[in-house]
């Protein structure tokens, strides 16, 4: 192994559209856990269509082996269609919030400043905390991270990628056309799990 | 098994009140199933109660273990070609299938699983006999589903079989919660699926690559065919013949794809693969173009992929896009079915005959038989070989039967020396490699095709895997011939302990009960005989026995199935000896 070449990986963003449907995010996970993959970041909600779902889903691996996985992704049953990405043919944003003691954040920081600083915006402010809200590339969402770790920061989330493609002609077309077409089906839950104390059964 | 007379139900008008379980069987009959594989349980059981009333319509096979249901199931719908049908309950029941899951998968066996779970309100509370599973079932099933109200039973079993048998086929589960099965709803008529928006069970046949094809294939000097189980998957048998015939190019098949052209057909030169034979292998880095037809490029048949066939161009056909430059990387990709692509192919290419070029494979071969498969078929040792019994077998079958093999040495012994004349005559856990597949498995290809002769020939060591199975054999009253080689170890492992391990045999020697006493407890005739002369007689009597008859063939212990490629090899490094 070792008198190989490295090789050469690289941050790619795969894109899923799907149904709506229990059970598929597993059957997508396991393609990646199976080959023993790490997904670095992975979003998956609704799309402009209901019933049709969106994944976002970045590893970072090298494009014979992410081409590869797409075609396992989009040979699923639900799966109705799946792109893949560098960050170059992509535009993509993380979402982060980040709670701040409201007493040292206002006494101590120019908040102003540091907040038109790191294109942050202030989404809440309680007397014992305040939140504030970035959007951006890792480095960005990072940076505000140091800025406010001595003001006592006391806790943060990220979101995971979402992306859009540059390169597609838009998928919203073809997806409305396909929602015209044959609509999707309502996700059956079990409707049972909270009748448990009516029902006595062998 | 069941006393009283009853009268198969018709299928009900819209509107009927039906029990979810009911539901579930009308729509087995709808769907042509005539034969299930299963072992009830609690959790099945309100679909066990609705068919005591089907008994016209579906057969019930009571299993011994559901392991043995499944694999009965993947026989039954490789010998039939229609979708195999299991039933299990919940927990226990439903992990059993795992196995053969795994095995239907990776061998595109289209199976329809149905499992009993327990009911709905009990789900994720550990309760008795209760196991996740949908989420132990995901990564070997093609689709599965969870069904938690009756309502939904005849859209999602429609489905299921639309899943299991297009494309490229595979095995279904659905998971049927216990008040589901019980559950009385309006039943609204059950229509058989033919579409799901998400679903594309073919690619879309691509004229431009059949053209590249067919120019490539026309320019070719030494052109050689590999196939696999999709000839016989897409039904594409007859085509497969025409395109080869017309071409004029020698073709060589996997393991899965033995049998989709007879055994004597002229341009057919043998097996690929780890253990294939010489010719082709050797041959695979001479061509100069490859055309690989649904076939998945196994590593068992490729041997290391840096030096498979580097010299070739590679045309590959296939209905799963997927497998389009997975292992190999392409030339010209054909994607579709072969059923379809085929014929367009054939259409394109000149008529030739590659008659040097088929040649050096007869050379090849007669090298094969000089240093191999001469010893191996007539031994002048005092020993019997596996490689004799399959001989003398196909001197009395006349290539007319079904072979079932299990896993190891005489799996592969089985697979190169069998004659077979027909296509769905050569069941084999290939893929997979599953011990204790044969025994089950061909007591469901003699359900899937009771007018054939069904001998499974099995390893002493497989045979053991699922011996309980000769219940199965001796309930059903089913005829199923079953040849044991026994060589007194797990001779495969023994094998490669021998020529990879310094012969440190470890744990391999494996000893056997008293197979005909053991068949007898069961009610089955048996023999067993560890002498040459009464080889001939033995085989006879169990072909001509009626009803079912196992024979246990003693055989050389240290025998070594050659040719071989060795891991880690090219497929032109494979050692005769």
């Amino acid at each position: 192994m070792s008198e190989q070449a490295p090789i050469e990986r690289e941050e790619f963003n795969i894109t899923v559209y799907t149904e709506n449907h229990i059970g598929l995010l597993n059957r997508i996970a396991m393609i990646f856990s199976r080959r023993k993959i790490n997904i670095d970041s992975l979003n998956t909600s609704p799309s402009e269509i209901e019933g049709i779902h969106r994944f976002n889903i970045v590893i970072n691996e090298t494009e014979e082996v992410v081409s590869k996985i797409a075609r396992q992704i989009e040979k699923q049953v639900e799966v109705l269609k799946v792109y893949y990405n560098t960050n170059e043919d992509v535009i993509w944003q993380e979402m982060a919030l980040y709670k701040v003691p409201t007493d040292v954040i206002a006494e101590k920081a120019k908040v102003e400043r540091l907040l038109r600083e790191n294109g942050a915006r202030v989404v809440v402010i309680r007397k014992d905390y305040t939140v504030f809200e970035t959007t951006g590339h890792r480095e960005e969402t990072d940076n505000l991270i140091k800025v406010l770790q001595p003001f006592g920061l006391i806790e943060f989330v990220r979101s995971a990628r979402i992306a859009i493609i540059k390169g597609s002609e838009g998928f919203n077309r073809k997806l409305r056309e396909f929602e015209r077409a044959e609509p999707g089906q309502e996700v059956i839950e079990n409707e049972f799990l909270n009748s448990r104390e009516k029902v006595f059964t062998m | 098994m069941l006393t009283q007379e009853k009268q198969v139900p018709a299928l009900p008008e819209t509107d009927t009140l039906l029990s979810g379980g009911q539901a579930l069987l009308h729509a087995l009959v709808v769907e042509g199933v005539d034969t299930i594989f299963g072992y009830p349980g609690g959790a099945i059981m309100p679909i066990y109660d609705a068919l005591y009333d089907f008994e016209g319509d579906l057969k019930h096979v009571l299993v011994r273990h559901e392991q043995g249901g499944i694999h009965a199931g993947q026989g039954y719908a490789r010998s039939s070609g229609k979708v195999g049908v299991v039933f299990a309950t919940s927990g226990p029941g439903a992990t059993n299938l795992v196995t053969g899951l795994a095995d239907a998968q990776i061998d595109s066996t289209p199976l329809v699983c149905i499992t009993g779970q327990v009911f709905a309100h009990l789900l994720g509370t550990d309760a008795f006999q209760e196991a996740d599973v949908i989420g132990i079932t995901t990564p070997v099933t093609k689709w599965n589903y969870q069904i938690t109200d009756a309502t939904e039973i005849p859209e999602v079993i429609a489905k299921a079989f639309h899943i299991a048998r297009t494309g490229r086929p595979g095995p279904v589960l659905i998971d049927i919660t216990k008040n589901a099965q019980l559950q009385k709803f309006s039943f609204q008529g059950y229509t058989p699926c033919n579409h799901i928006r998400s679903y594309r069970p073919k690619p879309i046949v691509r004229k431009e690559y059949i053209e590249q094809a067919a120019e490539l294939i026309n320019s070719a000097q030494k052109p050689f065919v590999l196939w696999g189980q999709g000839v016989m998957l897409g039904s594409a048998e007859q085509e497969f013949k025409a395109f080869i015939e017309k071409t004029g190019i020698p073709a060589a098949w996997t393991i899965m794809g033995a049998g989709a052209l007879p055994s004597d057909h002229p341009q057919n030169v043998g097996m690929l693969g780890m253990h294939g034979n010489y010719g082709p292998n050797v041959m695979t880095n001479e061509c100069d173009v490859l055309i690989a037809i649904g076939m998945r490029f196994d590593d068992r048949v490729t041997g290391r992929l840096d030096k498979y066939a580097k010299q070739a161009k590679i045309i590959h056909l296939d209905i799963d896009p997927a497998e389009i430059d997975k292992n190999v990387k392409t030339t010209v990709p054909v994607w579709g079915d072969c059923k379809e692509t085929l014929p367009l192919l054939t259409q394109l290419v000149e008529a030739k005959q590659h008659t040097a070029w088929l040649e050096q494979f007869r050379e090849f071969e007669q090298k094969e038989i000089d240093a191999v498969i001469r010893e191996e078929l007539f031994p002048s040792s005092g020993e019997m070989t596996m490689g004799e019994a399959i001989q003398q077998l196909n001197e009395l079958t006349k290539g007319e039967a079904i072979i079932v093999t299990d896993v190891g040495q005489h799996q592969m012994v089985a697979c190169r020396y069998a004659k077979l004349n027909h296509t769905r005559s050569n069941i084999t856990s290939g893929g997979l490699g599953t011990m204790g597949f044969a025994l089950p498995a061909a007591i469901g290809a003699k359900f899937g095709a009771l007018d054939r002769t069904v001998v499974a020939v099995i390893g002493d060591g497989g045979i053991q895997m699922t011996i309980q199975e000769l219940g199965t054999i001796m309930q059903s009253g089913i005829d199923v011939k079953i040849m044991i080689l026994n060589n007194q170890f797990l001779g495969m492992v023994r094998q490669w302990q021998e020529l990879f391990h310094e012969r440190r045999y470890s744990f391999v020697d494996i000893t056997s009960p008293d197979y005909v006493q053991v068949a007898k407890g069961y009610g089955i005739a048996g023999r067993s005989i560890n002498q040459r002369e009464d080889l001939t007689s033995a085989l006879q009597e169990m072909l001509s026995h009626p009803g079912s008859f196992l024979l246990e063939v003693m055989v050389t212990k240290e025998n070594n199935v050659f040719p071989m490629v060795p891991q880690g090899c090219s497929v032109s490094e494979i050692r005769l000896k």
